[in-house]
């Protein structure tokens, strides 16, 4: 336990120790997974609404509006409880994870559906049309000429919605899941040395969103090869 | 005779971009379309390959047909774009794909071609354009008229029965401009059928077979090289020739 003695703080090293563990063990577990497992979900969502968002058919336009409204209009916490909390009362019950996973993932998808519709407008006409003599049609062009393109475009701003994400998974420890942040708070259940667990808690995500981040750049330096200045 | 437009008309925002235009041009010949910049003839050309649709007039190549007045079905729109290919002004390469892998994409994604036979093919078309010491580069690696020549190549690879030009070497430095129509000119002589929307009027003169000189909209005059440079019968022809040629 640490003290505040006379203007001094003393660290509880042991504790320190000994908490490292099972918290980054939480993180490990339950933290970085799930954000990959609602990420991955995230994008297909996103993918699909940017398409709607897209379309030429004002009613496909309107339902994916509708949506990343909705998400974007409401506090994630909140989502998570009307996902976890108000769906048993339709008889739907949900599980910590699985709500956690439906929750974020929805919250990623309204997100991500803008980054994604931005990224392929910035690719030139002319890459579609370039697409269209060479005999593909519309699915073809995209998958394979404009998408490649609207990547390296939408890598930065998607990698700041999955760093965002791994914090955000804090959020399903108000639902039980036992991630980093709720193995923090239980240990302090405890011990009482919450500036000290908080702390650890934090430190841990840190650690985790600047390793994130030295990927991000990886991976843009990769994409950069065929990007010029002139292009 | 492998083209025949009939009646083409589109209006956009209210102005009249074609105003029925009408033409044919047989196999193995080179039309070239000049006028100045909103005449309509780049407009003529995109909606040769469909990527412009007129409300109005049919277009028929090597045996297929398209009414745009009626609504077209995605197969037929399929059917006519793969008779023609276009090169375009700024070239339109793909960024993230090299040299070979531009020129090999059509064939090989959507006329399904072996792989190797396409690379095979490929190779002896970059060849021929003088490219095969970049076949591994990326387009922003290359010159403007290298990445031109490969946006014919990328054409001439599909084997289509219509080559499309826009503009080709507009946007191209003046000291470029050669290499680019030296390829097209080759073509030319190889017997590919062509239409050429352009300004260089000396390559229409010496590979064209037909020029249609367009004015709002309309083709005000049309003739061999000789009858429409030599004896231009429209005072508006006569004007824009000798404005090109001043220019230059």
């Amino acid at each position: 336990m640490s003290l505040f003695v006379a203007g001094q703080i003393t660290v509880d090293w042991p504790l320190a120790a000994h908490s490292f563990w099972p918290i980054l063990q939480g993180g490990l577990i339950y933290t970085i997974p799930l954000a990959m497992i609602s990420f991955v979900f995230g994008l297909i969502i996103a993918m699909g609404m940017a398409l709607l968002r897209l379309s030429h058919v004002t009613v496909l336009r309107w339902i994916a509006r509708v949506y990343i409204s909705i998400i974007r209009g409401t506090p994630l916490l909140v989502q998570l409880a009307i996902i976890f909390f108000g769906l048993p009362d339709l008889g739907i019950d949900v599980s910590p994870l699985i709500g956690a996973v439906v929750a974020l993932s929805m919250n990623v998808g309204g997100y991500a559906a803008e980054t994604i519709r931005a990224s392929i407008l910035s690719v030139p006409k002319g890459q579609w049309e370039a697409g269209y003599t060479i005999g593909m049609g519309y699915g073809q062009t995209l998958r394979r000429i404009i998408l490649p393109q609207a990547a390296r475009v939408s890598i930065p701003p998607l990698s700041n919605s999955f760093i965002s994400l791994v914090k955000d998974t804090s959020l399903a420890s108000t639902i039980t899941v036992t991630e980093l942040f709720r193995r923090a708070q239980e240990i302090t259940a405890t011990s009482y040395d919450f500036l000290l667990l908080y702390s650890e808690a934090a430190l841990i995500y840190w650690i985790f969103c600047f390793i994130l981040s030295i990927i991000q750049g990886r991976i843009e330096a990769r994409l950069d090869r065929y990007v010029a200045s002139n292009e | 005779m492998l083209l025949n437009v009939k009646n083409l008309q589109k209006s956009f925002g209210g102005r009249r971009i074609l105003n029925g235009i009408d033409f044919t041009l047989d196999e193995g010949k080179v039309l070239v379309l000049i006028g100045p910049s909103g005449s309509g003839k780049t407009t003529t050309l995109r909606s040769l390959n469909l990527l412009e649709r007129p409300e109005q007039g049919v277009l028929q190549i090597d045996g297929d047909e398209v009414d745009f007045s009626k609504p077209v079905s995605k197969k037929t729109i399929r059917a006519i774009r793969r008779k023609s290919a276009m090169v375009f002004q700024n070239y339109n390469l793909f960024p993230h794909k090299t040299v070979l892998e531009n020129v090999i994409e059509g064939p090989v994604m959507v006329q399904k071609t072996a792989k190797e036979k396409a690379v095979d093919n490929a190779r002896k078309i970059l060849e021929r354009v003088g490219l095969s010491d970049f076949l591994d580069s990326y387009p922003h690696q290359l010159s403007g008229g290298q990445q031109q020549r490969v946006g014919i190549a990328r054409a001439v690879a599909l084997k289509p029965r219509l080559l499309l030009f826009d503009e080709p070497t507009s946007a191209l430095d003046p000291e470029l401009v050669g290499d680019v129509l030296k390829v097209m000119k080759d073509l030319a002589l190889e017997g590919w059928t062509m239409v050429v929307v352009t300004h260089e009027l000396k390559f229409a003169e010496e590979v064209a077979d037909k020029v249609l000189f367009l004015d709002q909209g309309t083709i005000l005059e049309q003739g061999t090289p000789d009858e429409l440079f030599g004896h231009p019968k429209h005072e508006r022809t006569r004007q824009f020739l000798s404005r090109i040629m001043n220019k230059v």
